[in-house]
Parts: C-alpha cells; sequence; structure tokens
C-alpha cells in the first residue's frame, strides 16, 4: 500500500511530466488558452495513460523483455526483443486511441463530444508514449503499481495544463512587452512553475524514509484535497482560487 | 545551388529562422527542453532528428497516393517507429555513454510532433524530392534551436563546451573563477530550458515584429 502512495505522489508532483521531463509539451501549449478545453484535453490524457501503461507492461513483461518468451516454450528463453519496443507501443497506443474513440463515440455521444477532437490528437502527445517508456525504464514491478503509474501521471499533466489554461486567461488582461505575448510568456511562466515543483524534489528522497517522509505526505494531501475539491466549482472561481493553490505550493514548501 | 530552384532553396531557408518550428510553428518542443542541459547531446538528437525527418518524409511522400486517409496516423508512426529503432540501435553500438544520457528520448522522436507535423502538412502533398528538402529544412531549423539552447546551458551552468572546460578550472581557481566567477547551478535544472527558449522567442520577435502575436 506504501508504495503505492509513493509513487502516486511520486509521480504527480516529483516527476511531473511536464515540468521534469517536459512531455506533452505541444499540446500543453497549443490547447491551453481556454481552461474548459485544457479540462477535456487533461481527463482524456488521464483515461488513455490510465488504459496504455498497463497493456504495455504486460507487451513488456511477456513479449518483449529478454528471456520473457520463456511461457511458450524453454527453447524460446534466449530471445531478447527489446529493441521493438518503440514500435509495439506506439502501435498498442494508435490502436487504443482508435479504438478508444469508436467505443466512446458509441456508447457516450456526450462525451465524445467533449472529448471527440483531442482523441486524435493524443496518439501523438509525447506524454503517452514517454509514460509507457518510462515505465519500461524504471522496471516497475507489478501491473497494479503500472496502472497506478499511468493515472497519476496523467493527473500531474492534467494539473499543470490546468494550471497554465488558468494564468494564461488571465495574464490576456496584462500588459505583458509586444514580442513576449503568446508564446514566449507562457514559456517563461512554465519555467517559473517549474522552479516552483522543483522543491518537491525532497519529498521522499530526503533524510529518512521513516522519519522524514510522513510529514511532507500530509502537508502535499492537503493541497491535494484542496485542488480536487475545487475542480466542479463554477469556472470563473475554480480560476481565481488555482492561482492562490500555485502561489501556495511555495508557502506550504516555507513552512 | 545550381540543384537547387529558388523555391526550393526556400524549403531549407524558411524553417530556420522565419518559420521556425520551434519558435514559431510550436512543434517538438519536448525534446528540444529535456536533452539540452550538454551540447554534445542536443547535437546528436539533432543528427537523429534529420535523419528521421529526411528520410521519412521521402517514405511517407512516396506512399502518399496509397496510404487510406482513415489509417494515415498509424501508418505514419510505424514508418518513423522503424527509422527511430535504427537510430537507437545505432546509438548503442558506437555511443552507449551517450544512448544512455539521451535515455528514452531518442524513443521520444517518434512522437516529436515537428515529424509528423510536417508528414501531415507537406509529405503527404507533395513529390519525394521537394519533401526531402522540407524535412531536412525543417530539421535544421529544431536543430540549430537545439544547439542554441545547448550551448548556453551548457557553458552558463557547468562551463564547459563539449565537455572541456573553456572557463577555467572552478575547483583550482583557474582563468575566470580566479576573479570570483561562479558556474550557475540553475542553469542544469530543467525550468533553465523553458525561460532560455522564452528569451529566444523574445529577441527573434522583437527582431522581426511581424511575428508577433495578438494577445
Amino acid at each position: 500500500m506504501l508504495e503505492h502512495l509513493e509513487l502516486f505522489f511520486k509521480s504527480i508532483f516529483i516527476d511531473n511530466m511536464v515540468f521534469a521531463v517536459f512531455l506533452g509539451m505541444c499540446s500543453y501549449l497549443a490547447v491551453s488558452k481556454k481552461v474548459a478545453t485544457a479540462v477535456g484535453l487533461g481527463a482524456a490524457v488521464i483515461f488513455v495513460l490510465g488504459v496504455t501503461v498497463p497493456l504495455n507492461w504486460l507487451l513488456d513483461q511477456y513479449i518483449l523483455q529478454e528471456g520473457a518468451l520463456v511461457w511458450l516454450g524453454p527453447e524460446y528463453a534466449d530471445y531478447d526483443l527489446s529493441f521493438l519496443s518503440f514500435i509495439m507501443f506506439i502501435a498498442t497506443i494508435a490502436t487504443m486511441v482508435q479504438l478508444v474513440e469508436i467505443v466512446v463515440e458509441k456508447f457516450s455521444p456526450a462525451l465524445y463530444n467533449s472529448l471527440g477532437i483531442f482523441l486524435p490528437l493524443i496518439a501523438v502527445n509525447c506524454a503517452i508514449l514517454g509514460g509507457s517508456l518510462f515505465m519500461q525504464a524504471r522496471e516497475i514491478p507489478s501491473l497494479a503499481l503500472a496502472f497506478n503509474y499511468g493515472i497519476s501521471s496523467g493527473i500531474g499533466w492534467f494539473l499543470a495544463i490546468l494550471a497554465i489554461a488558468a494564468i494564461r486567461e488571465k495574464i490576456r488582461y496584462s500588459n505583458v512587452p509586444a514580442p513576449l505575448r503568446g508564446l514566449g510568456i507562457t514559456f517563461i511562466i512554465t519555467g517559473l512553475m517549474g522552479i516552483g515543483f522543483q522543491s518537491f524534489g525532497g519529498m521522499l528522497t530526503g533524510g529518512d524514509e521513516g522519519a522524514d517522509s510522513p510529514v511532507p505526505e500530509t502537508a502535499v494531501r492537503d493541497i491535494e484535497v484542496k485542488e480536487e475539491s475545487e475542480v466542479p466549482a463554477s469556472e470563473a472561481e475554480a480560476e481565481k482560487k488555482k492561482e492562490e493553490v500555485v502561489i501556495s505550493y511555495n508557502d506550504a514548501l516555507n513552512k | 545551388m545550381a540543384l537547387l530552384t529558388k523555391k526550393d532553396a526556400n524549403l531549407i531557408i524558411d524553417p530556420l529562422a522565419d518559420n521556425n518550428p520551434i519558435t514559431i510553428q510550436v512543434l517538438g518542443i519536448c525534446s528540444a527542453l529535456a536533452i539540452t542541459a550538454e551540447l554534445k547531446a542536443s547535437v546528436v538528437m539533432a543528427i537523429s532528428v534529420i535523419f528521421v525527418m529526411g528520410v521519412g518524409n521521402v517514405v511517407i511522400s512516396l506512399m502518399r497516393n496509397i496510404i487510406p486517409s482513415k489509417i494515415r496516423i498509424i501508418v505514419q508512426l510505424v514508418v518513423i517507429a522503424a527509422l527511430v529503432i535504427v537510430v537507437d540501435q545505432v546509438l548503442k553500438a558506437f555511443a552507449y555513454e551517450l544512448s544512455k544520457t539521451l535515455a528514452v528520448f531518442v524513443g521520444l522522436i517518434i512522437t516529436n510532433c515537428i515529424i509528423m507535423g510536417r508528414f501531415e502538412a507537406f509529405a503527404l502533398g507533395n513529390g519525394p524530392w521537394r519533401s526531402f528538402l522540407d524535412g531536412i529544412g525543417n530539421a535544421l531549423g529544431y536543430g540549430v534551436i537545439l544547439i542554441i539552447v545547448g550551448f548556453f546551458r551548457e557553458l552558463l551552468g557547468s562551463g564547459t563546451l563539449f565537455g572541456y572546460p573553456v572557463l577555467g578550472d572552478p575547483i583550482t581557481k583557474t582563468g575566470l573563477y580566479s576573479i570570483g566567477y561562479e558556474n550557475n547551478g540553475f542553469m542544469i535544472l530543467p525550468p533553465a530550458a523553458l525561460i532560455v527558449v522564452g528569451i529566444l522567442i523574445w529577441v527573434q520577435r522583437s527582431r522581426n515584429t511581424a511575428l508577433i502575436e495578438e494577445n
């Protein structure tokens, strides 16, 4: 249970997809002009990551790893197909995205209308392939942890795009130097947010695990609860609070 | 340039500055930021992307009339993935240390949106030669930004270029360090890449005001 909790917070805050490893930046920059669309894309990313990471974990365990084919018979024990992982992973992702699109269109037209345009975009979102590749590189040991990793990385990405969309909606009324408008200022704000997220780095690694970890974890949980409770709030309110939360990350850490 | 007509030459020159894939088209940001802490990694990444873009654009352009449009994304991804596997295996064979630094980011060339973007926007509608030039041009534009960012981050962050100390030795205090200069450790951290690219965009748009966005 503890390892699940640890992986969950680690993937959301410390190894945040956007701020620590820069995955999914293209759609992060392109679709973050409005909070509503950002929420749609973020939800779709959580969903697709939650499906594809466990699937690719199974592929990796039973087909691609060195000696993984041993279940076919002892004569297959020497095969190492790991060089094929890129093509297998991306094929899984592309197929899953198409499949999800068809299923959602059939059974829930309302959800399809809100997610629809984003789904094809997701196949080429590097956060999705990155999720699978990091899962492989970090040798995540079990299917349940792989599922956890997919979902929590998705949540981390969701938080990031929600925060930047809220800030961009506000910044429209600010007097930004003309050459920085649009793309430039978004880059710099993301950089500043990234510095904030860097401070989570000591959360799970610093000091003795037993003595230190409970305290920061509860602090994070408070922020987490706060954020989850405000997502359903009305849009204008949500974005206002969102900015406060972004500031309070640093406050919470300084205390 | 006898081989190239003026129109063809523009395919290569345009993406280097005024239609740069990173600063103007906003494509391929992820890898541009993640691996630019060292100049060497940036150069290798740029070369890998030039190879994948050049060859991939030609292959897609040759197949453009037989790909059913409904499954074109999967076909494109498979073509890119096959090329990236070649790059990855070559790196592992000839530059093993470097392939460890680049780690999953070689794999992420597959989802580099520059490649998909140029396939969709150019290779599907143009012949192989023009597609090849477009691919090389865009990959060069991407490479230029990568190398500029890598140059500043490595120089200011660790005082080296390609791993060679150029500002003196920080431990024995020679060169610049003898007068109190310190490396800026912040430049090696991931957020610095974003800020460096932000400043590049700023500089580029103040020089060419036609590129300024509406608020």
